[in-house]
């Protein structure tokens, strides 16, 4: 039976297998890679989207619990990667290989829309899921902070 | 990055006879460390050229290499370079991979040599083609050579104000004989405008949009996916297998066996399940039913092979080098320390686990790797698939993470066995299990250090011996000979003196592949020979940095022990230009807040020197790293900024060594399976870090591998400093602290 939810402000209608993660539907089935596969387990933080504005794991999220509600991806975080975050990643120059960047500027997304000032204490509970094998943390950390400093009303997430 | 379309050779020998439109220069960027001990490309002829400049009428110019791109930055600083001679904007030179091309030996990345090998070579493109330009847009304006010069991508006629775009001369300036590498003029570096100045890493923005390509995000049409069910012991192999319940996961669409094959790529073989996504070739693997031939390794266990070490070092050792009479001096001295140090296997953990997408057609091969080592992998599809390797092309894609891992061909070998069984497009994924559990891992050592000093502290003797899983043995034709070659690195040229140096070595036998990880053998070394240099210091009741400085004495010249004539010597002075540059900026010997401590090494690998202070307290028996504070000496710095991010890269990579990183072995099985059992650093567990470049003038070394030594032994002295105890472990155990 088909699941319908809105996928970055578009209906989205899909037939899968229920139990199907969100991750491997938005990866191998709509083919939208920027959402990252790591371990499967929310141990990683890789595959991060917002679902009803909430930072979430799509790896352990079965595609049926989403129907009826909002997702937000890498992708539909800005059309041109012009997203407060996502300017001050590239201003700090945060990522080095890159791969754990999407989930990263998900969470401090998710992080931004509650908190529009935070701490390091609250960078480092928003953040504490999602691993940086590059090591690029103290980078993050600087880059949360200028988003926030450039705009603290308009980090919310696009959707 | 796009894969620059077959070049045929003649293009680039002769741009000018074929009256090309394109200036084209070909030249020769030196073979990456690794790539020597491949025995297939030891037998290829050196090719002058694996890199090329291409400047067109349309303006683009464009770098054409074989390197590949893992988050170290070298898709920036190599540009830098070449536009530093070019005079343009380095940001819009385009960088195409080049197509693999089997005649030419090495498109490796590894060593973290791409930057230092870089160097003189595209200077020399760089400012070859530029005077090239310059002579053309002379001769078209019919001036005096030295009346033009090159500025902003273009050359400028100053009395007339001129100015021709490179574009708009290429085609004249392929007419021109290329000027002689070895005499053509380099800038004065006293004009670098680009070199040595901070850039933004060029991919920042497709990084940070999800618009990056890896290797796992290839969809060629029709793709289908497949994961491997591999024997868990490795050596093992499938015995026999039920298929019925996996083939019956809707979504699956076949399962077969392959073999593990050895083609200087190892791989286990195992059990494959082709499906229409990754969730059901996942849940088809769940479903099978397989009874697995275990093999000669399945009782290999830490615990046996801690026993081997035990049983090994009650023996003398190989000896590797030899200075004077050190057993001697030991029995003499009246002072003396004897110390083991441990380390274990570990697993490289890149953020995107192993992967590779292949399809084999009757005519042809099209793959897409995340590789750092795209010709090997060129190679195995060709022998797997039958292929001519001309007939395979290679797409490199962006890595999410390397660290040594994805020198390996074994995921090349394995999705060439599917896709040559399938027929279509397939990528073979690794789940992260997969990936911790079927890795070359960090071998695991033994060290066993004795050393004496005198009322003076001067070093009477330094003996090491070590027992470890080698990786020499496992990939090197003379590594059962020279096994040790691949283990000791600096700490056979340790850069104190003593008059009595003598290190042993014993091969450890073990079924668990190994290989490089990232710094390899300096990882353990550095902890090792930093770790004892501390006791000593501290068994002579000397300051750890005033201890080393008298070490190292008057600055000299030390030979590379395992490469005298191909590596740089290492230079005493410079490693005390680190050593005292980091001491200083942590504020060594300033008083610290109760409860705090510092911790200092220093070391040298890959040509570099580094030193690094640790900051660090202990609270409820954890060590809480508050800040690092490193010097590093990498020649001269092409990007500053990227150098500063790579150390700071180590230093967190260094500090899961310290913290975490532990592959044991059970029943000949890996135990850990994912990040909840081999755990990584994380943010709020990340230190605040320093790093202090040294602006030098010599020329670039690696900078990606060496911030990594250092840390676990800053890390542990501090520790020693704050609590009279003596960390001789990796990873830090409870036990060692209570
Ligand atoms: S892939 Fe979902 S948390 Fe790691
Ligand atoms: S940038 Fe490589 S894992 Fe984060």
């Amino acid at each position: 039976m088909a699941i319908t939810f809105v996928l970055n402000g578009n209906s989205q209608s899909i037939d899968v297998s229920p139990d199907m993660p969100l991750l491997w539907v938005l990866r191998d089935i709509l083919n939208m890679t920027g959402t990252k596969f790591g371990c499967g387990m929310a141990l990683c933080g890789a595959c991060t989207v917002h679902i009803n504005g909430e930072a979430s794991r799509s790896c352990i999220t079965p595609i049926s619990t989403v129907a009826g509600k909002n997702i937000t991806t890498i992708e539909g975080l800005s059309l041109d990667g012009t997203h407060p975050v996502q300017q001050a990643w590239v201003a700090e120059d945060v990522p080095q290989c890159g791969y754990c960047q999407s989930g990263q500027i998900m969470s401090a997304v998710a992080l931004l829309a509650k908190k529009t000032n935070p701490t390091d204490a609250d960078i480092d509970d928003a953040m504490s899921g999602n691993i940086c094998r590059c090591g690029t943390y103290q980078r993050i950390r600087k880059a949360i902070h200028r988003a926030a400093a450039a705009s603290p009303a308009k980090t919310n997430s696009a959707a | 990055m796009t894969t620059t379309p077959v070049l045929q050779r003649r293009d680039f020998l002769k741009t000018a006879a074929t009256g090309s439109a394109v200036l084209l220069i070909g030249f020769h960027l030196p073979t990456s460390a690794f790539a020597d001990s491949s025995e297939d490309q030891e037998k290829k002829p050196v090719n002058p050229f694996n890199a090329w400049v291409r400047i067109a009428p349309d303006n683009q110019v464009t770098l054409i290499l074989g390197k590949s791109e893992m988050g170290q930055g070298i898709m920036t600083a190599l540009p830098m370079i070449l536009a530093e001679e070019l005079c343009l904007d380095w940001s819009k030179i385009k960088i195409d991979q080049a197509p693999t091309n089997p005649k030419i030996y090495d498109l490796g990345t590894g060593g973290s040599g791409s930057v230092a090998g870089s160097w003189t070579p595209l200077r020399q493109a760089g400012a070859a083609a530029r005077e090239m330009l310059i002579t053309a847009a002379a001769q078209r304006w019919n001036v005096l050579r030295d009346t033009c010069k090159a500025q902003d991508g273009g050359v400028l006629h100053g009395a007339r104000k001129q100015f021709f775009t490179y574009g708009e001369l290429a085609p004249d300036a392929a007419k021109l004989p290329i000027p002689d590498f070895h005499t053509v003029p380099l800038k004065s570096s006293a004009d670098f405008t680009i070199v040595g100045h901070d850039q933004q890493s060029v991919v920042a923005r497709k990084k940070s949009t999800g618009a990056a390509k890896f290797g796992i995000d290839a969809r060629p049409a029709n793709l289908q996916y497949a994961v491997i069910a591999r024997c868990p012991v490795f050596g093992g192999k499938v015995a026999k297998f039920d298929a019925t319940k996996a083939k019956a996961v809707p979504g699956v669409r076949d399962v077969f066996a392959i073999d593990a094959v050895a083609m200087g790529a190892f791989t286990a073989g195992g059990v494959v399940v082709i499906a229409d996504n990754s969730w059901a070739a996942m849940q088809g693997r769940k479903a099978l039913a397989i009874t697995w031939d275990e093999g000669p390794h399945a009782a290999e266990s830490s615990a046996s092979l801690h026993q081997q070490f035990i049983d090994n070092a009650a023996k003398p050792g190989k000896v590797v080098r030899n200075d004077g009479d050190a057993d001697a001096a030991l029995a003499a001295a009246p002072k003396k320390l004897e110390s083991v140090y441990e380390i274990p296997f570990a697993a490289h953990a890149c953020m995107e686990p192993m992967n590779c997408t292949v399809h084999i057609r009757p005519d042809g091969a099209e793959a897409w790797i995340p590789t750092q080592a795209p010709q090997w992998a060129q190679d195995v599809i060709a022998q797997v698939s039958g292929l001519k390797p001309e007939s395979v092309i290679v797409h490199t894609t962006l890595m999410g993470g390397g660290f040594g891992r994805r020198y390996q061909a074994d995921f090349a070998v394995e999705a060439a066995q599917v896709a040559k069984a399938v027929g279509k497009p397939v990528m073979v994924l690794w789940t992260r299990e997969d990936d911790m559990q079927h890795d070359f891992y960090r071998p695991a050592a033994y060290h066993r250090l004795q050393g004496a000093v005198d009322p003076q502290g001067a070093l009477l003797a330094w003996k090491h011996f070590q027992t470890s899983t080698s990786i020499a043995a496992v990939w090197e034709k003379n590594g059962l000979e020279k096994p040790e070659q691949s283990e000791f690195g600096t700490a056979a040229f340790i850069p104190y003196r003593t008059p009595n140096f003598r290190v042993e070595y014993t091969l450890a036998q073990s079924g668990v592949p190994r290989a490089w990880w990232r710094s390899v053998e300096h990882s353990g070394c550095g902890f090792v020979v930093e770790s004892f240099v501390d006791e000593l210091a501290h068994a002579a009741g000397a300051d750890p940095v005033a201890f080393r400085l008298k070490l190292l004495g008057d600055p000299r010249i030390i030979p590379d022990f395992f490469g005298p004539t191909e590596n740089k010597p290492l230079n005493s002075a410079r490693l005390e230009g680190v050593l005292k540059l980091a001491a200083e900026k942590a504020g060594w010997g300033t008083p610290l807040p109760k409860g705090v401590a510092h911790g200092i090494a220093t070391y040298y690998s890959f040509e570099s020197y580094t030193a690094a202070v640790a900051e660090v307290s202990v609270k409820d028996g954890q060590v809480n790293v508050q800040r690092i504070v490193y010097a590093v000496d990498c020649g001269r710095p092409i990007n500053p900024e990227g150098v500063t991010a790579q150390v700071e890269s180590a230093a967190i990579y260094g500090l899961s060594a310290f913290m975490n990183d532990a592959i044991t072995i059970n029943k000949g099985r890996v135990e850990q399976s994912n990040f909840n059992d081999y755990e990584m650093p994380r943010i709020n567990q990340s230190p605040k870090i320093e790093v202090h470049i040294v602006r030098s003038t010599e020329d670039p070394t690696g900078i990606g591998e060496p911030g990594l030594p250092v840390i676990a032994p800053a890390v542990c002295n501090a520790v020693f400093a704050l609590t009279n105890k003596r960390l001789r472990r990796l990873p830090i155990q409870p036990a060692d602290l209570a």
